[in-house]
């Protein structure tokens, strides 16, 4: 069941489109929102809200990136891997995170606290390496300064 | 030298507020188009300019709004879409325009949905710009407030509605029949074409698709005309560009310089040159989905003419160069994967051409590739090119990996001879 207020923000959205289905991908960040990831419950949720069919709303959940159809921690780390963010050495930072945080792309802290997962750019190429971690963006990063961003987040 | 889209952006400090710009003049074009300029003579004058797409693929902005039907507007709206996705790796300059100055990209798109008779415009924002869209978001009620959107624009009858659509991520959402597919709130898939969007775009309906910096110039030209414009270039292809600089230079960043400055002038005289001990190799002059342009064409001037002249493609003017420590083919191969990862999945060749020529450039950055998969790397730049695909994201992965095989043949054989890689 969608809580009140996850239906209120989706009906928000509804009004910019001209029919309820247009509204799938901002309706699946909505409920990720307050739930931190979409389960197969969600799904059909939203489904049932937009009156489309399970399958349809799952086609479009699975295509975005950044709709999570597994559970996630409570941080997600998206670490740039693309192709300046590789000259510059990204890679010299997903090791040393990898390391500290015993977690390889792909994978959540045993206490949920973080995500790490691999991104292609997130448009900060003239001050590569960066990451993202939730809507915060850092970036020229050394390993150095990998301790004191990480603090933030609990 | 005159820098009309960047001259209100100042780095770190909030953009210009609706009262601080339309002091500045900043709404006087959209006031002139939408109160003395009929639609007609709207796009005569951006036809008459020049203007072409600064998304990458160049098209004439004029001609692209004249293919929308004036009159076919039967039973629904025409929409204009301001192409903010920007998700090419290398490419960060929309997020300059759209966090530094939005009320100039708002300027431009009520007077392009004037001109095309949309009265429901949308911004599809690529999903990392959290900033941009907080500032966006206040600029779009800041000029509901003055009465620039909604009912009756300055008394005019004029009705326009802007949205912002944050996207969800996949790089093909760019792509604008795939975009449009998105804002449905559809996996994004590219359409057939025709029918154009001009025709049958969002929601059915006839819709303009254009770049961000395309659209910051709009109200520029309406307001100083198509003579300015043109004479703002170095060559025959008029304005300013954004160009951009990644990579191991000493000053990376963004420049609005006249269209057609020569590469060697960007890198060298605003990226300041190679690092200490770096050399350049190469450059992709405006995304991964460019050819290679290697030292020798260093003069080339940054226009669609010029690089195409050249080998390659102007895309979006924001480059990535490779430097001599850098191993070229984990250069080439990252930006592989990411083509490959990003596939939408709709058409085999690139659904299954791109993941394996990855997995290919994987093996000669892990010292067990054969002389065979040279070759086998060479047809697939021949499989997966235009026509062979279902939209331009294949043909496109090609184009670095094609010329790539050919600057760096050595470095490619090397890797099979040492079997390991040289730079590791």
């Amino acid at each position: 069941m969608l809580t009140d207020k996850e239906k209120d923000d989706i009906h928000k959205e509804m009004n910019q489109y001209p029919y309820p289905e247009a509204t799938c991908i901002d309706a699946l960040k909505v409920v990720q929102y307050h739930r931190g990831w979409i389960s197969d419950d969600a799904v059909e949720d939203i489904a049932n809200e937009l009156k489309m069919t399970v399958d349809e709303v799952d086609s479009v959940a699975t295509f975005y990136t950044r709709i999570y159809r597994k559970p996630v921690g409570r941080n997600i780390i998206l670490l740039c891997d693309g192709t300046s963010c590789l000259v510059m050495g990204y890679e010299s930072v997903y090791e040393y995170i990898s390391k500290k945080l015993n977690l390889k792309f792909g994978e959540t802290t045993d206490d949920k606290r973080f995500t790490l997962l691999p991104v292609s750019c997130l448009g900060d190429c003239d001050h590569s390496p960066a990451l993202m971690i939730n809507d915060d963006h850092y970036n020229n990063l050394t390993v150095n300064k990998i301790d004191e961003i990480l603090e933030k987040y609990l | 030298m005159e820098t009309p889209l960047t001259q209100y952006i100042k780095p770190d400090r909030l953009p210009p507020g609706i009262e601080d710009y339309k002091k500045a003049g900043g709404y006087s074009g959209t006031i002139k188009a939408i109160k003395e300029m009929s639609p007609s003579d709207i796009k005569t004058l951006v036809k008459s300019s020049g203007l072409s797409g600064r998304g990458g693929a160049g098209f004439p902005t004029g001609v692209k709004w004249e293919l929308v039907p004036v009159d076919a507007n039967g039973n629904g709206y025409k929409y204009l879409v301001a192409n903010a996705d920007e998700m090419e790796p290398g490419t960060f300059k929309d997020r300059y325009l759209l966090e530094g100055n939005p009320h100039q990209l708002l300027a431009g798109m009520i007077i392009a949905s004037y001109a095309i008779g949309a009265q429901k415009a949308y911004i599809f924002l690529r999903w990392a710009y959290k900033k941009a869209e907080a500032i966006i978001r206040k600029a779009i009620a800041e000029a509901y407030d003055a009465g620039y959107l909604g009912n009756n624009i300055l008394g005019t009858g004029y009705d326009l509605d802007i949205y912002i659509h944050s996207s969800a991520g996949r790089y093909i959402c760019g792509e604008e029949t795939a975009l449009l597919n998105s804002l449905e709130g559809k996996r994004g898939i590219p359409r057939t074409k025709p029918p154009f969007p001009a025709i049958s775009g969002l929601f059915g309906q006839p819709t303009a698709v254009n770049n961000v910096e395309t659209l910051c110039w709009i109200s520029h030209i309406i307001e100083k005309g198509a003579d300015w414009f043109r004479k703002l270039s170095l060559t025959g292809e008029g304005g300013t560009k954004l160009y951009g600089v990644s990579g191991r230079v000493r000053n990376p960043g963004l420049w609005e310089l006249p269209m057609g400055t020569t590469m060697r002038e960007i890198i060298y005289d605003h990226a300041g040159g190679m690092l200490e001990g770096y050399k350049l190799k190469g450059v992709i002059p405006g995304g991964v989905s460019t050819d290679f342009m290697i030292e020798s064409q260093l003069d080339t001037k940054m226009d669609f003419a010029s690089v195409r002249a050249a080998g390659s493609r102007l895309g979006t003017g924001t480059m990535i160069v490779l430097d001599d420590k850098t191993c070229p083919v984990a250069f080439i191969h990252s930006m592989i994967k990411f083509f490959a990862q990003e596939s939408c999945g709709w058409c085999t060749p690139c659904r299954e051409g791109l993941p394996w020529v990855e997995k290919i450039l994987a093996s000669f950055e892990n010292g067990t590739a054969k002389y065979d998969d040279i070759e086998i790397l060479e047809f697939h730049t021949q499989y997966m090119a235009p026509g062979n695909t279902f939209c331009a994201h294949a043909p496109g992965a090609m184009e670095p990996l094609q010329s790539g095989l050919r600057y760096f043949r050595e470095e490619f054989v090397r890797h099979i001879n040492e079997k390991h890689c040289p730079w590791r």
